[in-house]
């Protein structure tokens, strides 16, 4: 390692980078932030505005300010049901992702540090179900509940949400790389129950990757979309993005303006989960390209 | 018990070499627990999740492929409420000859074959950016492109709705002094409007993963390159780019996955879209319009075409790349 640093620092002056592949890298990657941070100026912007003001000029820059009325405003539009939305959405989400993690780890671990009849086959069929577009499982699951009368009910929700084949898959990933065999086996010399040298070890180990499984599955929970906005028909038990969808389509019922205040709420949390939690993202994802 | 299962756990034992057997070196006895419950432990720990598992997964694919079978008859003048007979290949039959779900199949492919490539390369660009020596502060702009992937998909959408609406677009505005305007919501644009949200959401997400895939290229091998003399763009072509193989195969599947169940980006534009967006706009979309017409076992039908469909084209281009690769 040492030496490659030593050969990089020799060679420097022979590579150094022209002003005119500078100039493109840092013009391309402009453009690109510029796309992709556009729309949430925009929706920041608008929703700092005084009400009403929220579709009139470019909208790129801030006009007046208006933005704790606009919260005011929102909160007390149909009797406050926004913050119910929130709530709602974070219980789904927060509960959803914590048994699905609790799931996932205890199946991925004992698919990697077990051998057992069927883990073959079991391990094939959860491969397959990462594969298979989950949006299609959505109308016979509510079939499926309507016959069990779940619906309107939030286990419609948290049943099939709990449920993550990429998470096992992640899960068994990480049990694999982060956890010695010779510990666990130290563990079994101890004395240990399996169960205890899981919890005690096992978990221990596969912490930091059970954040970015926990992670992944929140942003789905939250991002879903169809399931919820089918099993769940009163509103009170609806998470947030049903409901905004929904005093979108309703266009005179609801002042769209509440709807572009909405939207911007209701993105905060996980964008602050999202930056303050970075490092976990990474990790997944580098699992998922690499394996 | 224990005679039973003592010959199975031995040969289990010979077939797991490299893998972890639990207790290969221990002598059995010296536990409590009988060796045959031993063995039947790890289940217990995937008890819970292959129970959920068979609820939520395969039984919704029973279900909808015998719904499927049987389809909605009237009898008489309709009077009466339809009755459901056996008659595996009616919705079939139906659903292929149903202009508005095989129009949703291929403006879906169109999509797919279309707005994938693109996402892709836009991603892989993005990637080796962030990658590139000449580059300065990567964590912003790593940071900026995945943060719309934090962004749930209908919330992008209902944003993007803004951008896209004739009362508000921002970007219109911008084109007005030009005498210009994008007619987004247009018959021939509608597909290409959702395509770019799809792209604005995932393309970050994409490139990193890629990015992530070109970290692990190890530095000797790029150190080989330069000083033989290559340039940026060729080591980009000849190491790079054949070194993240793997991730782009991986995304590419995702992405195809992800065209075929497009539902919520034009489930949210279809009210302000003045029509250019039918509500049979994507295959999921007209299955949730044969569910609220009453008629599910035609949904299910519809459903297990395209879940065929998906299948054999995420199989076919795994095979496609897999003979490549070999070669």
């Amino acid at each position: 390692m040492s030496t490659v640093s030593g050969k990089r620092v020799a060679l420097r002056p022979r590579r150094e980078t022209t002003p005119v592949s500078r100039g493109a890298v840092m013009g391309l990657l402009g453009l690109s932030a510029l796309y992709f941070l556009f729309p949430l100026w925009w929706l920041v912007v608008s929703a700092s505005k005084p009400f009403g003001e929220q579709f009139s000029g470019t909208g790129l820059w801030f006009d007046g300010f208006g933005l704790f009325d606009n919260i005011a405003r929102l909160s007390s539009q149909d009797d406050g049901i926004f913050w119910r939305w929130m709530l709602n959405s974070v219980l789904y989400c927060g509960v959803g992702a914590l048994v699905g993690t609790a799931l996932s780890a205890l199946t991925g671990y004992a698919l990697a540090k077990y051998d057992f009849p069927g883990r073959g086959a079991l391990f094939g069929t959860i491969l397959a179900a990462v594969l298979v577009p989950k949006v299609l499982f959505t109308l016979p699951l509510y079939l499926m509940f309507s016959g069990v009368h779940l619906i309107d009910n939030p286990l419609a929700v948290l049943l099939p949400s709990v449920v993550s084949p990429f998470g096992v898959y992640l899960a068994r990933v990480f049990a694999a790389q982060t956890v010695p065999d010779e510990v666990l086996e130290s563990g079994r010399l101890d004395g240990a129950g399996e169960f205890r040298i899981f919890r005690s070890i096992g978990l221990r180990m596969m912490l930091p990757a059970l954040v970015t499984i926990f992670l992944f599955q929140l942003v789905e929970i939250w991002n879903n979309y169809l399931l919820p906005s089918m099993v769940l028909g009163d509103d009170r038990l609806q998470p947030v993005t049903v409901g905004l969808v929904g005093w979108n389509a309703s266009h005179v019922a609801v002042p769209p303006p509440l709807v572009v205040i909405g939207s911007l709420v209701s993105v905060v949390p996980l964008v602050i989960a999202f930056l303050a939690l970075q490092r976990f993202w990474r990790a997944g994802m580098t699992a998922g390209a690499l394996k | 018990m224990t005679h039973l299962a003592d010959p199975v756990r031995a040969s289990a034992h010979r077939s797991t070499a490299g893998t972890s057997p639990p207790g290969r070196s221990r002598r059995p006895g010296s536990r409590t627990t009988r060796p045959g419950a031993r063995r039947l432990r790890p289940l217990l720990f995937c008890a819970p999740f292959i129970v959920l598992f068979a609820g939520m997964y395969l039984a919704p694919i029973a279900y909808a492929a015998v719904s499927s079978l049987f389809a909605l008859h009237r009898t008489g003048l309709g009077l009466t409420a339809p009755t459901a007979r056996f008659d595996p290949l009616s919705n079939y039959t139906q659903a292929l000859q149903d202009d508005a779900f095989t129009s949703s199949l291929i403006r879906v492919a169109l999509f797919g074959v279309v707005q994938v490539p693109v996402m892709l390369g836009l991603a892989l660009v993005l990637a080796l950016l962030f990658d590139a020596k000449s580059a300065r502060g990567k964590g912003f702009f790593r940071l900026s492109s995945f943060l719309p992937y934090a962004i749930p998909g209908v919330s992008a959408a209902l944003v993007w709705s803004f951008m896209y609406s004739s009362q508000s677009s921002p970007i219109n505005r911008l084109l007005e002094p030009l005498g210009a305007a994008v007619p987004f919501f247009d018959e021939d644009l509608a597909l290409w409007s959702v395509a770019n949200i799809v792209t604005w959401s995932w393309a970050g997400y994409n490139a990193i993963i890629i990015y992530s895939a070109l970290q692990a290229i190890p530095s000797e091998i790029l150190e080989a390159a330069r000083m033989d003399g290559a340039s940026a763009i060729r080591i980009a072509w000849s190491i790079k780019i054949p070194a993240v193989r793997g991730a782009l195969v991986l995304t590419t599947v995702f992405s195809i996955i992800g065209s075929a169940q497009l539902f919520n980006e034009p489930t949210v534009l279809q009210p302000v879209s003045g029509g250019s967006i039918s509500s049979t706009f994507t295959p999921i979309m007209s299955a949730q319009s044969a569910v609220a017409a009453g008629n599910h076992h035609y949904a299910a039908a519809q459903s297990v075409l395209l879940a065929v469909a998906v299948g054999v084209v995420s199989f076919a281009f795994f095979k496609l790349t897999e003979r490549k690769g070999q070669a």
